[in-house]
């Protein structure tokens, strides 16, 4: 994963409250292999008719915003679903930090794994940013991931709160399969113990193997 | 007090039985009984492979392919495009890849992951469960903490077995009073989702308890936990009671004879104790729950059937406001016109809400004898399902009312297999989600129970059940 200190860019405006993931990545690109990128798929249907052609209303099919690193969203961003190719799509198309007054609990976590930074603010300061940055010549953002704060170029700075073990992770771009690894004697030994106590578990059954 | 006589709930109980690593303030590293995967899991599987690592316990997984599974046949080459049969074909190579325990499409006991999970006694009481899918908070309804993960904490799970996990907090809904005739459990979770709103239990992991809950089948307080997600909560839970275990008993994965006894004895302790700490409580009055639809684009857009479409202008919080006139445009809806004059083009009775035989036979009592005025499909949530389906007669109601009888899976909720709602066709569903694009571009979906929607098919829109069979 890739660390994330800090990141100054173009952030974007997305209306609506409770955006879920299968408007930011429509199931029908769940097939898509990763390697061939994600980008293209996000927010595909508010970004695309039918025929392929860009809806000029969007916000990121507008300038500057279709170059966000930073997105600004209402309330229960990424409800829904738990695809986590909704995170895929974000990143790959750009944009390493979502600012909120609250996400969807699984896309939160989805964040946290693909170096992508959720932002938790309250409503009445995502609103005033909401609406400013519709109406900025240079709406950029600032998330400070070392010193938690975000800023605007007019030097307007709010503090967020984000746990410290996820924070660590992400300054230095921890590979959680790779940590935990680290931990397997005490995995083991506390399987040990939970299948000696739990022993009406037994062997789980083999099934069509 | 001495720490052991400290009450807790039953979250907490199965929470502190699985802490591996307990860290002060952070995310602990908890330990994981049941991995259930389907055919997204490709991710994970190719980020083992890059790593050159192996599921570490695949006994403790459980794998079925139901996202992709075509309704009508059940060879991959059934699906309507290479690349859906493609999708299964990959599940199916993971699958022995990984010497992963699972049913495949042809196996008389596939479905979709949450209804085969309870009805083969792989979900049990006092678990850890997780699957990559959101609606795994359905599993919950027998007393485990079970929950959606997303493609890395999957590749982790198989990895190591455990989940670096923040304990939630928990939230106690307490449905109280009666049921009235005619009122399923859609309508009860409907109506919760629409008090506390999409949001509204986000961060918490949900008990279910009160009259109302205790009085439902395992079968309709699966359909209560499904919709936790719709209220933002990736876990909602119901504590095991004699219900619960006669349910279990005897179900293919269960613990048999003294197996049975020990977890019996255990599960017997697992219910939240008297004065357990919630960090929040709700009452429902489970007496004024009626028949429910939705009208927007969010399950918290949900209204009794005799209401009307809300007028946007009515909110005066502005992103609000914006929100609920863009998803009556989406809907093609006008405010004040009465919910049960919105006419619909098609029905789907199925998925992992709605998709058990209680709901099948729900469905069929008020379609038997009767036509459908529109297009539909009835697609049970396993095949057990559906063979229980056929011994009942079900399936004659519903073809001599009109509608499809297919084979079990996902179909058109995820509507990825290639089930799918047309654009700006309106479709009564017993699915989860009324997204925007859901079921397909530009598709206008509303929710209901199994009861609402045969209704809907009889009179061709939205319609009160009680109307037609007398509740």
């Amino acid at each position: 994963m890739q660390p994330f200190i800090s990141l100054t860019g173009i952030a974007a405006p997305i209306q609506g409250r409770n955006i879920d993931t299968d408007q930011i990545l429509p199931a029908r690109f769940l097939k898509a292999d990763r390697a061939r990128g994600y980008g293209q798929f996000f927010f595909h249907d508010a970004r695309f008719e039918a025929d392929g052609r860009e809806k000029p209303d969007f916000v990121l099919n507008r300038e500057p915003f279709r170059h966000a690193t930073i997105v600004v969203a209402d309330e229960n961003f990424g409800c829904g679903s738990s695809r986590e190719g909704a995170v895929y799509a974000l990143h790959d198309f750009g944009v390493r930090a979502v600012i909120a007054p609250s996400f969807g609990d699984i896309f939160y976590n989805n964040c946290l794994k693909n170096g992508v930074v959720p932002v938790q603010l309250e409503r009445a300061v995502v609103t005033g940013l909401l609406d400013r940055l519709r109406a900025e010549d240079r709406p950029e953002m600032t998330v400070d991931l070392e010193n938690l704060r975000i800023g605007r170029p007019d030097g307007a700075q709010h503090a967020f709160a984000l746990d410290p073990f996820w924070r660590e992770c992400l300054l230095q771009g921890v590979d959680e399969i790779q940590l935990t690894l680290g931990s397997l004697d005490r995995i083991e030994a506390f399987e040990r113990q939970y299948r000696a106590d739990m022993n009406w578990l037994g062997e789980p059954p083999a099934a069509a193997r | 007090m001495a720490e052991a006589a400290r009450p807790r709930s039953i979250f907490d109980k199965i929470w502190d039985r699985h802490v591996v690593i307990a860290r002060e303030n952070g995310p602990s590293l908890l330990y994981i009984d049941r991995n259930i995967i389907h055919e997204g899991s490709f991710h994970a599987f190719n980020d083992l492979r890059t790593r050159g690592l192996k599921p570490r316990r695949p006994e403790q997984m459980f794998g079925v392919p139901d996202h992709y599974a075509p309704t009508h046949g059940r060879r991959p080459e059934d699906a309507p495009t290479e690349e859906i049969a493609r999708m299964i074909r990959v599940f199916d190579d993971n699958m022995r890849w990984g010497e992963v325990p699972h049913f495949s499409l042809q196996d008389r006991r596939q479905g979709i992951v949450h209804i085969i999970g309870p009805e083969q006694g792989i979900t049990l009481p006092g678990l850890t469960i997780v699957c990559s899918d959101s609606h795994t908070s359905t599993q919950g309804a027998l007393g485990a903490i079970a929950f959606g993960i997303g493609q890395s904490e999957s590749a982790l799970v198989m990895a190591t077995q455990t989940l670096w996990q923040v304990k939630p907090k928990t939230l106690r809904i307490t449905v109280t009073g009666r049921r009235a005739p005619g009122v399923e459990a859609k309508d009860v979770i409907l109506t919760i989702i629409r008090t506390i709103g999409a949001g509204g239990a986000s961060g918490y992991a949900v008990e279910y308890a009160g009259p109302v809950i205790q009085g439902l089948s395992v079968e309709e307080r699966l359909t209560v936990c499904n919709m936790s997600i719709e209220a933002g909560a990736r876990s909602g839970m119901v504590a095991p009671d004699d219900t619960t275990l006669s349910y279990l008993h005897g179900r293919p994965y269960a613990p048999k004879d003294a197996a049975w006894d020990a977890a019996v004895a255990y599960w017997r302790t697992l219910p939240s104790d008297d004065g357990a700490p919630f960090d929040r409580e709700i009452e429902i009055d489970g007496s004024a729950v009626a028949p429910t639809v939705t009208w927007g684009t969010s399950p918290e857009d949900a209204l009794a059937i005799s209401d009307r479409v809300p007028d946007p202008a009515d909110i005066p919080d502005a992103q609000k406001r914006g929100t609920a006139e863009r998803a009556l445009a989406y809907m093609g809806l006008t405010p004040g016109t009465p919910l049960s004059e919105i006419a619909i083009d098609r029905v789907f009775i199925g998925s992992c809400t709605n998709g058990r035989i209680q709901d099948l036979r729900a469905a069929a009592a008020v379609l038997k004898g009767r036509k459908s005025a529109v297009p539909g499909m009835v697609v049970p949530g396993s095949g057990l399902v559906k063979e229980a389906a056929e011994a009942e007669g079900l399936d004659r109601i519903f073809k001599d009312a009109g509608l499809e009888w297919r084979d079990a899976g996902c179909s058109m909720c995820s509507a990825i297999n290639g089930d799918v709602v047309g654009p700006q066709e309106r479709c009564a569903s017993t699915s989860n989600r009324n997204f925007v694009g859901r079921q397909g571009p530009g598709a206008r979906t509303h929710l209901m129970s199994p009861a609402m929607a045969a209704a809907a098919a009889v009179t061709g829109r939205l319609t009160d059940v009680r109307r037609l069979v007398g509740g």
